[in-house]
């Protein structure tokens, strides 16, 4: 079970490197959709500072979300998919190896990043460590419930923007507590209700995620 | 091995073929005929428990399919239309990922003598995106020399795209296989010279 | 050979099951809900005239609201049955992929629309009661944005379930995604409640219904069960017409249009 999740994670982790310009895209647009935002609410630090939180989380969460139609779909198209499905080891651990190189390629950028466009925002400094938790604990959230919704919109006509209907919604609670964690610090209420919450769902995402995309990978290749 | 009864395969709206019932023992080799589009592809994917059939069931070693999946799949090799590989890694690469996915213990000696011996000794560090189509196709077949374990071979137009040395050679390989106990279910619009010939199951020839 | 007409396969000649479970079938379960829909629809009828008189004309004026608060005899009875439609939905799915059975999977296909119906009119009306009440027509109240996400997670199966084209494939995927929104339903209600109350403090809210006149209740209630009728109505109907689509190419549905043809 372990050999098949490594094999997969090497694999698409090397994919990823041989075709790193795609991953360069995720984190550039995380960084124009976050620095969008002062030119259309104006440049007053104030201001700026209170929105910080919610802009950077809700530019992460467009960013996660916009190369997650293509999770699959070369498995899919060259029939890799079709193998992974005969495998005789089970299911979610290969799902598994693929949403952990994913987040890794394109989850693991934007958290590095998230601290120091938050600067640009003038955040307070001591807020950036619990931008940095909360998004490293929110992020793989998005990435698996995301492998969901890739799965079950795997070659189907208008998938990409089907995709954002359907995964959207889901984000609310993350996009809540991620956000909410930083601006209950900045608030002086402090931070850890928000975390242990966004870690009990990044846990029970983990414990559930994995089988149900492997349920629609089986769906899909039918 | 393998025992199929009264299966039925529905594509869309349309109705492959239905009552179709038929067992594969070791040693066999069958070959499924017919034109195209009477459902060889389908069943092929069918029966290597890909798709769920409309009506019917199939049994391996006596036992539903659904409910033998894990040692089902421990004993099957089934190559599709498409050969798995992708573009931007390497035919050696690709061939020890697809064994490790299929939870095969593969050595990476082992790979690359089973890709010399399939003819792509030159091939072995090139991208698979340069390759021909009959190459790419080899890159497949070359699981078949690190197969040996699993009995039963599902294989979906095998001599597409591939020279006639590569055909006689690949045919003698699949008559070595049944030769050993194995079984082989295969496709093909081709003649290949089988040591022995193969048992026909002409789906064209069922009125459904 | 695609013009041959085929047997169904839920249902094999020679295999007659006996139990209620026969209903399971889409041929038998056709007739049925063909019978039962008028009744459900008249039920639901009579109801909603009689629920609306008492609504509008016996309930007494509200101290506080005046007037306006009669929309919750639109509104409330509308929202509960948003909710309760995609747990009944949820549930049909999770049948349909257990016990594989098709009608399972039609049936909350044929939810989904009236679900999203009654979502958006709760919304609406919400609005519109928002207006005098609040002076805004909308306010991020954990309950009105709950809804709100609601709506895009009815949009989102509907939207699933008709972009693919193969029925079968569809009907598991919108399967998958009806459970995996209502495992998130309950975590998005506590999350927005949780987010509302940081925000907003304790703002305006809906519960603050001091003591309701037994006839406003009686009027709720009589609303509430005819929205109930009238979404089984619905549903029956449109699952009629979803077994006909898909079995369009057997005998018996063939034998039905004739007949209903027939009948013109």
């Amino acid at each position: 079970m372990l050999t098949v999740f490594l094999a997969v994670l090497r694999r698409d982790l090397l994919l990823s490197w041989r075709g790193r310009a795609d991953l360069l895209v995720t984190l550039a647009f995380f960084v124009i959709v976050v620095c969008l935002f002062p030119f259309g609410v104006g440049a007053e630090t104030n201001q700026l500072r209170a929105i910080a939180p919610g802009v950077l989380w809700v530019a992460a969460l467009l960013a996660s979300l916009l190369s997650l139609h293509r999770l699959f779909a070369q498995d899919h198209a060259d029939g890799t998919l079709e193998q992974l499905l005969l495998s005789s080891e089970p299911a979610v651990s290969w799902v598994a190896g693929k949403v952990v190189a994913y987040w890794l390629t394109t989850g693991l950028p934007l958290v590095v990043a998230a601290p120091g466009l938050a600067l640009l925002f003038d955040v307070e400094q001591g807020a950036l460590p619990v931008l940095t938790f909360s998004l490293a604990l929110g992020t793989p959230i998005l990435a698996l419930l995301g492998a969901v919704g890739a799965a079950l919109t795997l070659g189907v006509r208008g998938g990409g923007m089907l995709l954002a209907l359907l995964i959207l919604p889901l984000y609310v609670p993350v996009l809540i507590f991620g956000a909410g964690a930083v601006e209950a610090w900045l608030g002086g209420t402090g931070a850890t209700a928000h975390l242990l919450l966004l870690g009990g769902g990044l846990a029970g995402a983990l414990a559930l995620a994995p089988w149900a995309c492997a349920a629609a990978l089986r769906i899909a290749m039918e | 091995m393998l025992a199929v009864s009264e299966l039925a395969c529905l594509k869309g709206d349309r109705l492959l073929f239905r009552g179709l019932s038929f067992s594969l023992e070791p040693g066999e080799l069958l070959r499924v005929a017919g034109p195209n589009g009477v459902g060889k592809t389908s069943l092929l994917r069918l029966l290597a428990g890909l798709t769920q059939p409309e009506a019917g069931e199939v049994r391996w070693h006596g036992t539903p399919l659904a409910r033998a999946r894990e040692d089902f799949h421990r004993g099957l090799l089934y190559l599709g239309h498409a050969a798995a590989l992708n573009d931007l890694l390497t035919p050696l690469e690709n061939l020890r990922f697809a064994c490790a996915a299929a939870g095969d213990e593969a050595e990476e000696t082992a790979c690359v003598r089973a890709l010399e011996r399939i003819g792509l000794a030159a091939q072995l560090d090139l991208p698979a995106r340069v390759l021909s189509q009959g190459q790419r196709r080899r890159v497949g077949l070359a699981r078949l020399f690190l197969s040996a374990a699993r009995p039963l071979w599902i294989l979906d137009e095998p001599f597409t795209a591939l020279d006639v040395n590569a055909v006689a050679d690949l045919a003698a390989t699949l008559s070595a296989h049944c030769e050993a106990g194995g079984a082989v279910m295969l496709t093909t619009h081709q003649e290949a010279p089988f040591a022995r010939a193969p048992r026909v199951l002409d789906l064209g020839g069922r009125a459904c | 050979m695609t013009n041959e007409r085929m047997t169904n396969p839920d249902n094999p000649p020679g295999r007659s099951p006996t139990s209620w479970l026969r209903f399971a079938a889409p041929q038998q379960f056709y007739p049925l809900a063909g019978r039962l829909a008028p009744w459900f629809a008249c039920t639901a009828a009579v109801l909603t005239v009689v629920g609306l008189y008492i609504g509008f004309f016996v309930a007494p004026t509200d101290f506080q609201q005046g007037e306006v608060y009669r929309v919750i005899f639109i509104h409330v009875p509308a929202a509960w049955m948003s909710m309760f439609i995609y747990l009944v939905m949820a549930f049909w799915a999770a049948v349909g992929l257990v016990m594989n059975t098709r009608l399972s999977f039609i049936m909350s296909q044929a939810l989904a629309p009236t679900g999203a119906m009654f979502c958006f009119v709760a919304l609406w009306t919400g609005a519109l009661w928002g207006k005098p009440t609040w002076g805004t027509y909308w306010v991020w109240d954990a309950r009105l944005t709950s809804q709100l996400l609601l709506l895009f997670l009815y949009f989102g199966f509907i939207a699933l379930t008709r972009a693919i084209e193969d029925p079968r494939r569809a009907d598991r995927a919108g399967a998958i995604i009806a459970l995996v929104g209502a495992v998130n339903v309950p975590i998005i209600y506590f999350s927005v409640q949780w987010w509302n109350t940081l925000h907003q403090g304790a703002s305006v809210s809906l519960t603050k219904a001091p003591s309701m006149a037994s006839t406003m209740l009686a009027g709720m209630l009589l609303m509430s069960i005819a929205a109930w009728m009238y979404s089984i109505a619905v549903a029956l109907w449109r699952v009629r017409a979803l077994i006909l689509e898909r079995e369009r190419h057997t005998e018996w549905v063939g034998e039905v249009l004739e007949a209903e043809g027939r009948a013109r």
